[in-house]
């Protein structure tokens, strides 16, 4: 095979050498390369990078009630980094940011593992993973509000506890609570953990594994000293999607707080209803810096292109 | 190591990911149940007799929101995405195979594409749209927010595609006279259909479920899951629930035949070596 694949290789390189054709299509195909990137180049610079820009700019602008003003100030940034509320949405949005990501990452990485390593045939595998795959591909919102005859005051978990005589009368803060968002982020986000993890799991070679046993290590110890290191990149990535859709919710802290709790997102929100898109601009530089040192943090370890 | 005896680790793990399956399909199964909740029931349980009159409601005029065109757009909208996402993403995943000027910064450009939060999307592209004069669309505005979704996926996927291709085969084709057109349609697509269809189906369904990046960019016309919305707020009849469950099993229709597709693909081109 490799064989083959090296005569292959090198008669190929020899003709290149040879034919004046095969460099003029070397160039053809070099600029269709360029050709062929053009298209996602220009729907993200037009979709993403211009409208990010744009809102860098509408941040130092000046509003009223009716329009917005092409101006220069820091009001913006002012009234946003000088409140006391947005520097407790912002703590607020980190708490769940860092709960979720924990919940997220320990039921992760025990189901990726399970899939990866206790799951013997590939069909099974397959299976399972796609199990776990598919409510990913149905509705956010249509997932959020099938807690509420759940968790609600005489939903199914409630209505339980009091035919059990554990309780005597319905727990409140189950739904609309800080409880209810973490349990409905968990819900919605522990797939872009799973996934990652199980990619980088069902990648590492099995001798490796075989090897520690070989030299004495037990389970727990081969667990701890080869799996977890070699896992870390999966972790890594998906953690960069955790962390980023939780900092970016508004509508999970909304529909499952009742309107109690606030996030960043929620705060840009209501103040894009209120028309204040400057101030919500203001609002959105701020959390896409923190988003992107944090994400940048993340790549410090590792290395995506590697990791595809 | 297959022939070793389940261990107890296996059980706890075991246990562990099926609770992990109730916890992802327990709720939706409590809606799916619900819907069928007879004329007088609320929303919560116990049912209070079987009946089909919440689906029934849907196809009739609502005091808030219209299902029948707000399901047609998010459709259509869904079609267009999967569409551009297929291409495009094809397209660079093609060219990043070689070295092209900015390989990089657009490959960081994608995963940026990825970790912005949705909200800031929705709102550069309405403020956007409004200062140009644009009047945002459904179409537009929207198709734009919901290409910057899905095509990082659709580019990662196909980033991990060609990792794993080998040149071989298009050498080889090329070495038997196939001009690049030849290998491309007759040796790479058929090999990386599947992956394709994939790419399909996350475009459609990112799409069509999509809402915060919808919220500033929809325009006049609302997409579904603008309306579902909507109904969170105004609606405390289970006819929330019957349009919960009919979006669900046709997002579970879409996914089946999807499944379908790759599986036949599959399997032909096994009969085809079987033949050759």
């Amino acid at each position: 095979m490799t064989a083959t694949a090296q005569d292959g290789a090198t008669i190929t390189a020899s003709g290149r050498r040879r034919s004046p054709a095969r460099a003029a299509l070397d160039l053809v195909t070099g600029l269709s390369a360029h050709l062929q990137a053009v298209p996602l180049a220009v729907i993200l610079g037009a979709f993403l990078l211009a409208p990010v820009m744009m809102i860098a700019v509408v941040s130092f602008w000046d509003y009223d009630f009716a329009r917005l003003y092409p101006d220069l100030v820091l009001t913006n940034y002012a009234e946003t980094l000088g409140s006391r509320v947005t520097w407790r949405t912002y703590f607020n949005t980190l708490r769940y940011a860092a709960i979720v990501w924990a919940l997220t990452l320990f039921i992760g990485f025990w189901v990726a593992y399970f899939l990866a390593f206790h799951v013997r045939t590939t069909t099974m595998q397959m299976v399972l993973f796609l199990v776990c795959t598919v409510p990913f591909l149905t509705s956010n919102i249509i997932r959020m509000i099938s807690w509420i005859p759940v968790l609600g005051r005489n939903g199914l978990v409630n209505t339980a506890l009091i035919d059990a005589g554990l309780i005597p009368a319905p727990i409140e803060w189950l739904l609309y609570s800080d409880f209810a968002v973490v349990l409905a982020m968990v819900h919605l986000y522990t797939l872009f953990m799973v996934t990652p993890i199980f990619n980088t799991l069902m990648r590492i070679d099995r001798s490796l594994i075989e090897a520690a046993r070989d030299a004495g290590a037990n389970g727990r110890q081969v667990l701890w000293n080869v799996i977890l290191p070699l896992a870390k990149p999966g972790m890594a990535i998906g953690t960069i999607f955790v962390v980023t859709l939780v900092m970016a919710d508004f509508i999970t802290v909304q529909v499952m707080s009742g309107g109690q709790s606030a996030s960043v997102a929620l705060m840009m929100r209501n103040q894009m209803s209120l028309l204040q898109y400057p101030a919500a601009a203001a609002n959105a530089v701020v959390l896409l810096v923190l988003v992107l040192v944090m994400v940048a943090g993340i790549l410090r370890i590792v290395d995506i292109r590697k990791e595809l | 190591m297959s022939g070793e005896r389940r261990t107890a680790e296996f059980w706890i793990l075991a246990l562990f990911f099926a609770l992990f399956v109730l916890f992802l399909y327990g709720p939706l199964s409590a809606i799916l149940i619900l819907s069928f909740q007879g004329p007088g029931g609320g929303l919560t349980f116990p049912l209070n007799g079987v009946s089909l009159h919440w689906f029934h409601n849907l196809t009739q005029q609502q005091a808030v929101g219209d299902f029948g065109s707000s399901f047609r757009r998010s459709f259509l909208l869904g079609i267009m995405v999967m569409l551009v996402t297929v291409v495009v993403s094809l397209l660079a995943g093609l060219a990043f195979r070689r070295k092209f000027l900015g390989a990089t910064p657009l490959f960081y450009l994608s995963i940026a594409s990825l970790v912005v939060p949705s909200i800031i999307i929705s709102l550069g592209i309405g403020v956007m749209f409004q200062q140009i004069g644009l009047r945002p669309s459904w179409y537009t505005s929207a198709f734009g927010a919901h290409l910057t979704w899905t095509l990082p996926f659709g580019v990662l996927i196909m980033f991990a595609v060609f990792n794993r291709f080998s040149p071989s085969y298009e050498e080889a084709a090329r070495d038997l006279g196939a001009t690049s057109w030849q290998t491309f349609r007759h040796v790479v697509l058929p090999m990386i259909a599947p992956m394709l269809i994939g790419v399909g189906l996350f475009g459609f369904t990112l799409s069509y479920d999509e809402f915060a990046r919808t919220l500033m960019t929809a325009g006049t016309y609302n997409t579904l899951p603008l309306e579902i919305y909507g109904m969170t707020t105004n609606v405390t009849t289970p006819v929330l629930y019957a349009l919960g469950t009919v979006t669900t099993l046709f997002s579970f229709l879409v996914i089946l035949l999807t499944l379908g597709a790759i599986v036949w693909i599959g399997r032909r081109r096994l009969r085809g070596q079987g033949t050759t």
